[in-house]
């Protein structure tokens, strides 16, 4: 096993001297990415159950603190990056305080991270200094320290790092105490809550790990493409993407997010290349992805693995 | 600046945009009341019927209010025919999967209105879209009123169905107790089935009544979900007359909020409202189930 994570691990930093062409960088710099804010989005509703429809409150609050720490303060953009996972970690922190205080479970506590991203969506748009509707443009200053580069592969690093540490926290937190409690939450709240498990704090320590990781998808969303507006970063388009990838790789597992993010961007790019590139297309089929897993397989596509891996010695 | 004479008329606008609120929540609290899932689809069933109602219009010249005697029945089968196959029977414990499965639906029907209409906001010019009431503190458009009245008449209706009909009682009885409706040989997929079907027959209507004094396009469902959320929360889950007043209060505060503070203020306000409800008052401010 530790072979087999050596040898990834090599080819993923490798990767860039065998992929030259832009366009396979650029697709495996959306697969980090969305790996990232899956593994992210697993911390909170994989492993604690806890299904939040509102990622996209964390994942703009990073986008545009990065964005206006930038643009308007002139801050570093590695510590922007910092700044904006702290932020949208505190953004997290205060709904997840909210919500959890007040007692909100499953649906409601869904619908109630939707409105806190549409409340952050429509505020984003109506004040001034945060570029209002028409959004940022995020100037170019090509440089490592800027976290700008003139070739895909700087960008790909940066992603894949990102990438990698995501999967690496929830690798840790799958080992923790921590994570233990939040499983425990999310089969049966009330019995974790009577056999002694603090099951508000560790909502809440789940939801500030979760949003800061989100967010910091969001500064480096701001960073790569250069433009964000109150509908890409806050829009419940965001929220729905970021949840698709752990749902369908497999929730509340270390490496479903990633499995997801590849199976998620491999058939949207396969679709785009059989079908041209329709509007909506690849949407409608996540769609009926989305359903066709939770209803019939829900322990993911990883489940899915591991049920053949355990199958094949009794065939052998 | 903010006299009667200015408020009064934003106030009646409110209270008519209201009304096809509480249209669209009136199947939504049915749904909740009986089969307690969260229908994340219903936005997107109500860009569907929108759709409906337009290419009726559009193609056949079929009058948008006329379009009910067909939207209303094939609202009834679609949702029917969805909780049957699609939503399927519920299961204890996890309901946030129902809520995921309702979104994969919402999902599919927006892009699907994407790649067949593509993204473009559609309207319909009928002759009494611009008609003007006089009601003498104000002038209303006279689908608006159409809309306030049918509202009222179908809240009504609604009411009558649950309470009166042998439908109704076998609908309250699975609401309260699933199986002991079984057991007294209530076909429980069937009612769950119906009462969906109820609800999405809703939509057709409301559809109906809100094309002409609005628009549609792919993601217009994304407007109403999160505002028919709202009203079904703040009128109490599964409560009917709570979904109507629900849905006027929110209609003037949206208007009135909006006038006194600027559009995006309305829109905010309703957000707002909904945290503070399900945080505060998750069972609504009138909080009686269905019964």
């Amino acid at each position: 096993m530790r072979m087999a994570l050596v040898i990834a691990a090599a080819c993923a930093v490798a990767l860039p001297l065998v992929v030259t062409s832009d366009f396979w960088l650029g697709f495996c710099i959306t697969v980090m990415l969305s790996t990232l804010m899956g593994a992210a989005w697993n911390v909170l509703g994989g492993y604690g159950g806890q299904v939040s429809f509102g990622h996209a409150a964390y994942f703009g609050a990073g986008a545009y603190t990065a964005a206006l720490l930038g643009m308007k303060l002139g801050v570093n953009a590695c510590v922007a990056l910092a700044l904006a996972g702290a932020a949208a970690g505190l953004v997290g922190l205060l709904t997840g305080y909210l919500s959890f205080r007040y007692g909100l479970r499953g649906s409601y506590f869904a619908l109630v991270t939707l409105a806190f991203a549409e409340v952050l969506r429509i505020l984003a748009g109506a004040v001034d200094w945060s570029g209002g509707g028409v959004g940022l443009y995020v100037p170019l200053h090509v440089g490592a320290a800027n976290l700008q580069f003139a070739s895909k592969a700087g960008y790909y690093y940066v992603a894949l790092a990102l990438g990698a540490g995501a999967l690496l926290v929830g690798w840790a937190i799958q080992r923790s105490r921590l994570g233990a409690w939040l499983v425990a939450i999310r089969e049966n709240e009330d019995a974790a809550r009577a056999l002694g498990v603090h099951t508000f704090a560790c909502k809440l320590k789940a939801i500030t790990i979760s949003a800061a990781l989100t967010g910091l998808g969001g500064a480096f969303y701001a960073d790569y493409y250069l433009y964000i507006d109150p509908g890409i970063a806050f829009g419940p388009g965001v929220s729905v993407e970021i949840l698709l990838a752990p749902i369908i790789g497999g929730l509340g597992t270390v490496w479903g997010p990633f499995v997801g993010a590849i199976a998620l961007q491999g058939a949207g790019e396969l679709g785009r290349r059989l079908l041209g590139d329709a509007p909506g297309l690849s949407l409608v089929f996540y769609g009926v992805l989305l359903v066709v897993m939770v209803k019939f397989r829900p322990d993911g596509l990883i489940g899915l693995f591991g049920r053949f891996a355990r199958q094949r010695p009794a065939h052998a | 600046m903010l006299e009667p004479s200015i408020l009064l008329p934003a106030a009646i606008n409110g209270l008519t945009m209201g009304a096809v609120y509480a249209l669209i929540a009136l199947g939504l609290t049915l749904i909740y009341g009986v089969l307690h899932i969260i229908n994340f689809a219903h936005g997107s069933l109500l860009m569907a019927a929108l759709y409906g109602v337009f290419f009726l219009y559009k193609l056949l010249g079929v009058d948008p209010y006329a379009a009910m005697a067909v939207l209303v029945p094939a609202g009834f089968v679609a949702g029917y025919a969805l909780q049957r196959s699609v939503i399927g029977a519920i299961k204890p414990g996890r309901d946030q999967n129902v809520l995921l499965i309702t979104l994969g639906v919402s999902i599919v029907l927006d892009n699907l209105a994407v790649y067949f209409f593509s993204g473009d906001t559609q309207t319909i010019d009928t002759r009494y879209s611009l008609e003007m009431v006089n009601l003498g503190v104000a002038l209303v458009s006279l689908p608006r009123l159409i809309g306030l009245g049918a509202a009222l008449v179908f809240t009504a209706a609604l009411w009558l169905l649950i309470s009166s009909t042998d439908l109704g009682r076998a609908i309250r009885a699975v609401a309260k107790e699933p199986h002991g409706a079984r057991l007294v040989g209530i076909d429980v997929d069937h009612i769950f089935a119906m009462s969906f079907g109820i609800g999405t027959a809703c939509l057709g209507a409301a559809a109906c009544l809100l094309l002409p004094m609005f628009y549609v396009s792919p993601h217009v469902g994304q407007v109403f979900v999160l505002i028919a959320f709202t009203v079904v929360v703040l009128g109490g889950m599964g409560s009917f007359t709570g979904a109507l007043i629900g849905g006027l209060l929110i209609g003037v505060t949206e208007s009135l909020g909006g006038l006194i503070f600027g559009e995006s203020a309305g829109q905010l306000a309703i957000f707002l409202i909904f945290i503070a409800v399900l945080l505060f008052r998750p069972t609504g401010l009138f909080g009686s189930r269905l019964s």
